[in-house]
C-alpha cells in the first residue's frame, strides 16, 4: 500500500507546529491514510456542532460543584434555525424570559451563563472544569452570582439579556467556540460589564481556546478574575480594557486563591 | 423609480434599483437574514427579467447607497471613466450579458472597458448569469500584477503560502514555509495571519519572512496580515514590509467598522511604495474581502451582499493591488449556507473582480458549521482554476490551525496544475527548478534530507 507513497524527509519538524506538514503524497494527492485522518477530524468537528446539548448532564455536573442552576432557551427553536439566524440565538425565548424575570435572582455581582454555542462537545467537557477552577476565586472575592444559567441554542450576546434581567454588574458567558479540525472542544469566555440588550462585541473581553491542549482552566480562571476585578473597578469591559494579568504571573504560573492554599 | 413585471395575473413590483438587485440575486442565507431576498422563486426570476431591461446608464444616476453619505459611492461615481464606458453605454444589463459572451468581447476589449464598469453593473450582469457564463467570461479578463514576480499571466495560477501557527512560534511558522516551498508553493505571497497584534511580535515575524526570502533569493513577497495602521507604524520603525494588507468592504460604514477609510488606505500604499522593495513592479497592496461583511457590521444599507462585495472591489481598484482575495466561505452559514451557495458566490466574486480589472484570488474555504466539505472545495477550486483564477491559498493539509477553518492545501495546488496544466509565476518557476524542488516539467521532485532549504530551520529556530 505504501509503495506508491512519497514520504517527506522533514516529518521531524512536526514537533514545532500542529499544522499538517510533511504529509507525503501519492502522485499529487494525499496518501490514503491522510485523507482518512482529515475526514475523521472533520467528522468530529461536525459532530461537535450538531451533537445535541446534554443540558441534564451539564446541569448535574455543575450542581455537583455546589452551584444552583437554572435553565433557559434562546429564541432559536432548533439547530437549523440557530445556524441560519444568529439574531435568534442572541435573545431569550419568551417563556425563558418570563421564567427568569419571575425567579427574581438579582441583583448579583456576576451572572454566570453556560451556553452551548457552536460546540456542545466543548461545553460538556470544559464548562464544569472551568467553573470548578473559578469557584474558589469567586468565594475569595465574595462575589454574588445567583444560579448558573444553562442556555441552549445560545450565542454570546444572550448573556446580555440574562445579565440585564438578573441586574448583574457583569456577566460571564462560557460558550462552545466554532470548532476547528484540530480543536473540536474549545471553549471561549466572554466578560461584559453592565450587560444589557444591544451591547456589541467591542464592549466585551474574550479569553479563547480554553481546553486541555490550549489555555488551561486554572490560567483562564486567573485571567478572568483579573479582568473582572478591573472591570468592576473601572466600570467597563471591551477594547479599553487590555489583559495585563501576565505581570502577576510568577515563573509563568498564576498565584493560587487563598481558599485552595487552605 | 419602480420596476415591474407581469407573470400571468400576478404583477411583481420592485420599489427601486436596490430592491430589484437584491431580489434578482440567486438565493443565499445572508440576504434572507437581512430580509432583502426574494420571497419566492417566481419573484426571484421576475426580478431578473426586470433587471435585464435596465439600461447600464441607470447605475450612474440611481445610486444604491447615497452619494452624499458614502465615500465608496463617491469613489465609484467620481472615478467612472465615460470614455471607457462609451462602447457599452447604450446597452441594457441583458444586452451586456450577450455582449460579454460574444466573440466581440475579446480580452483586449474587456481590458479597455474595465474602468467604465461600475461594481453595480458587474454585480447586475452577474445576477443574470449561469455559472458557466461566470467562468467563461472571467477567463477572458486576465489581470497581471508585479512586485518581485509576475502574477496573473494566462495559463498560470499562483499560490499564497499561509504558514499560520496558533502562537506565532517562529520555528513552527518556518516549518510550514519549508513544507510549502518544497511542494512548489508561495509565488503569490508568503502571507501569515498572526495570532498576536503586538508590534514586537509582528516585527520579528516580518524579519523571519524577509530573512528566508533574502537568504534563498526567492522571487516572491512576504506579508504579515495585520491592520493597515499597524503596518504603517511598522514601516515607520524600519521593519521590512513588502505588502500592506487590509480587509475592506463595500460601504463607508463597513470600512469604518474595520477601522479604515480611503485616506488611510492611500497612506498605507504610499508608505509601502516609499520602501521601493519591489524589484520588477510597484503593486504593494493586498486586500481581503468577502460577501456578508457589510451586513455583519450592520452597514449594508439594505443592499444585497453580492453587490456590497463588488463595491469592495471598487475600494481596492485605485490602490493597484498585487492581490485581492475573496475569503468566500469563512464568514459562516448565516451568510452562505452550504457548498452550493459558497461555490456560486466564489464564481460571482471572481467574475466581478476580473471584469473590473482586479487580480482576484480566492480563499476556497468553509467552516465546520457550514454544510460543506472538502468535496465542495475541490469543485470550486476546479471551476475557478478553469476560469483563470489569479491565486489560491496553500495551507498545510488544508487545515488552518490558527484561524480554525479549512481551505486549500499545497497538495490541492499540485492537483490543479496536473489537471489543467497551469504554471506558476515564471520567475518562481525558474527558482524552483534551480533549487531542484521541481523538474523541468514543473512537477515536484522527490527530496532527501540533503536539500538546501532545510538549512532554514536550525538557524531560524535558534
Amino acid at each position: 500500500m505504501t509503495k506508491h507513497v512519497v514520504t517527506d524527509f522533514w516529518a521531524g519538524l512536526s514537533r514545532s507546529t500542529p499544522a499538517r506538514i510533511a504529509l507525503g503524497r501519492a502522485g499529487s494527492g494525499l496518501p490514503t491514510q491522510q485523507v482518512l485522518a482529515f475526514s475523521m477530524a472533520h467528522a468530529q468537528a461536525r459532530d461537535a456542532v450538531h451533537t445535541v446539548f446534554d443540558s441534564d448532564g451539564v446541569e448535574a455536573a455543575i450542581r455537583e460543584l455546589g452551584f444552583d442552576t437554572h435553565r433557559v432557551r434562546s429564541a432559536a427553536p432548533d439547530r437549523m434555525t440557530y445556524l441560519r439566524r444568529p439574531d435568534y440565538g442572541r435573545r431569550l425565548s419568551d417563556d425563558s424570559r418570563s421564567d427568569l424575570e419571575a425567579a427574581g435572582f438579582g441583583p448579583v455581582d456576576l451572572a454566570l451563563v453556560v451556553a452551548d454555542g457552536l460546540s456542545s462537545t466543548a461545553i460538556h467537557t470544559q464548562a464544569p472544569l472551568m467553573l470548578a477552577a473559578l469557584k474558589p476565586w469567586i468565594i475569595e472575592a465574595g462575589w454574588t452570582t445567583g444560579p448558573v444559567i444553562i442556555a441552549q441554542q445560545a450565542r454570546v450576546a444572550l448573556g446580555d439579556e440574562v445579565g440585564e434581567v438578573m441586574k448583574a454588574r457583569a456577566v460571564l458567558v462560557l460558550v462552545g467556540e466554532r470548532p476547528g479540525l484540530s480543536s473540536p472542544d474549545s471553549m471561549g469566555l466572554y466578560l461584559t460589564y453592565a450587560p444589557r440588550v444591544g451591547r456589541n462585541d467591542g464592549e466585551r473581553n474574550c479569553i479563547s481556546n480554553v481546553r486541555q491542549e490550549g489555555l488551561a482552566h486554572h490560567l483562564a480562571a486567573f485571567k478572568l478574575v483579573w479582568l473582572l476585578r478591573e472591570a468592576l473597578t473601572r466600570g467597563l469591559t471591551g477594547v479599553q480594557l487590555k489583559d495585563e494579568s501576565d505581570i502577576l504571573l510568577v515563573d509563568g504560573m498564576p498565584p493560587v486563591p487563598r481558599l485552595v492554599k487552605g | 423609480m419602480t420596476y415591474r413585471h407581469d407573470v400571468r395575473t400576478r404583477r411583481w413590483v420592485f420599489a427601486d434599483l436596490k430592491e430589484l438587485m437584491a431580489k434578482a440575486t440567486p438565493p443565499r442565507s445572508g440576504d434572507m437574514l437581512a430580509g432583502v431576498a426574494a420571497g419566492s422563486a417566481e419573484e426571484n426570476v421576475a426580478a431578473k427579467i426586470c433587471l435585464a431591461e435596465v439600461p447600464l446608464k441607470r447605475f450612474l444616476t440611481e445610486a444604491l447607497i447615497p452619494y452624499e453619505t458614502d465615500e465608496v459611492t463617491r469613489l465609484i461615481i467620481d472615478t467612472h471613466d465615460p470614455v471607457a464606458f462609451a462602447p457599452i453605454s447604450h446597452m441594457t444589463v441583458g444586452d451586456f450579458r450577450n455582449f460579454l459572451l460574444s466573440d466581440a468581447a475579446t480580452p483586449a476589449t474587456l481590458a479597455m472597458l474595465a474602468p467604465g464598469i461600475t461594481p453595480e453593473m458587474a454585480a447586475a450582469v452577474s445576477k443574470l448569469m449561469r455559472n458557466q457564463d461566470l467562468i467563461l467570461i472571467a477567463k477572458k479578463c486576465p489581470v497581471v500584477t508585479k512586485f518581485r514576480n509576475t502574477i496573473g499571466l494566462p495559463g498560470t495560477l499562483a499560490v499564497r503560502l499561509q504558514p499560520n501557527h496558533p502562537t506565532d512560534d517562529p520555528a513552527g511558522v518556518a516549518a510550514s514555509i519549508l513544507d510549502g516551498l518544497l511542494y512548489g508553493c508561495g509565488d503569490a505571497v508568503i502571507g501569515l495571519n498572526p495570532a498576536s497584534d503586538s508590534l514586537p511580535v509582528l516585527s520579528d515575524l516580518l524579519k523571519l519572512l524577509d530573512g528566508i526570502i533574502d537568504r534563498f533569493e526567492i522571487p516572491t513577497q512576504a506579508c504579515v496580515l495585520t491592520h493597515v495602521t499597524t503596518s504603517i507604524e511598522l514601516i515607520d520603525r524600519g521593519v521590512p514590509i513588502d505588502l500592506v494588507f487590509q480587509s475592506v468592504a463595500g460601504t463607508e460604514a463597513a470600512n469604518a467598522s474595520f477601522g479604515v477609510n480611503l485616506a488611510v488606505l492611500k497612506e498605507g500604499m504610499e508608505a509601502a511604495r516609499s520602501l521601493k522593495r519591489g524589484t520588477i513592479g510597484n503593486n504593494v497592496m493586498y486586500f481581503e474581502t468577502g460577501q456578508g461583511s457589510a451586513l455583519s457590521a450592520n452597514a449594508h444599507h439594505g443592499v444585497d451582499q453580492q453587490t456590497c462585495e463588488a463595491r469592495a472591489y471598487a475600494v481596492c481598484r485605485p490602490f493597484e493591488p498585487l492581490l485581492v482575495n475573496t475569503v468566500v466561505g469563512f464568514i459562516g452559514p448565516e451568510y452562505l449556507y452550504d457548498g452550493k451557495q459558497i461555490i456560486r458566490a466564489g464564481l460571482e466574486d471572481h467574475f466581478c473582480g476580473k471584469l473590473m480589472g482586479l487580480p482576484l484570488g480566492c480563499d476556497v474555504c468553509y467552516t465546520n458549521h457550514a454544510e460543506a466539505d472538502q468535496d465542495d472545495m475541490d469543485t470550486l477550486l476546479t471551476l475557478l482554476a478553469a476560469a483563470g483564477l489569479t491565486y489560491v491559498m496553500g495551507i498545510p493539509g488544508a487545515d488552518d490551525v490558527m484561524l480554525n477553518y479549512q481551505s486549500t492545501s499545497f497538495h490541492d495546488s499540485l492537483y490543479i496544475r496536473d489537471l489543467l496544466g497551469l504554471k506558476r509565476a515564471p520567475e518562481f518557476e525558474v527558482w524552483l527548478q534551480r533549487m531542484n524542488i521541481t523538474g523541468a516539467d514543473g512537477r515536484v521532485l522527490n527530496h532527501d534530507a540533503s536539500h538546501a532549504l532545510l538549512g532554514m530551520m536550525p538557524n531560524l529556530a535558534a
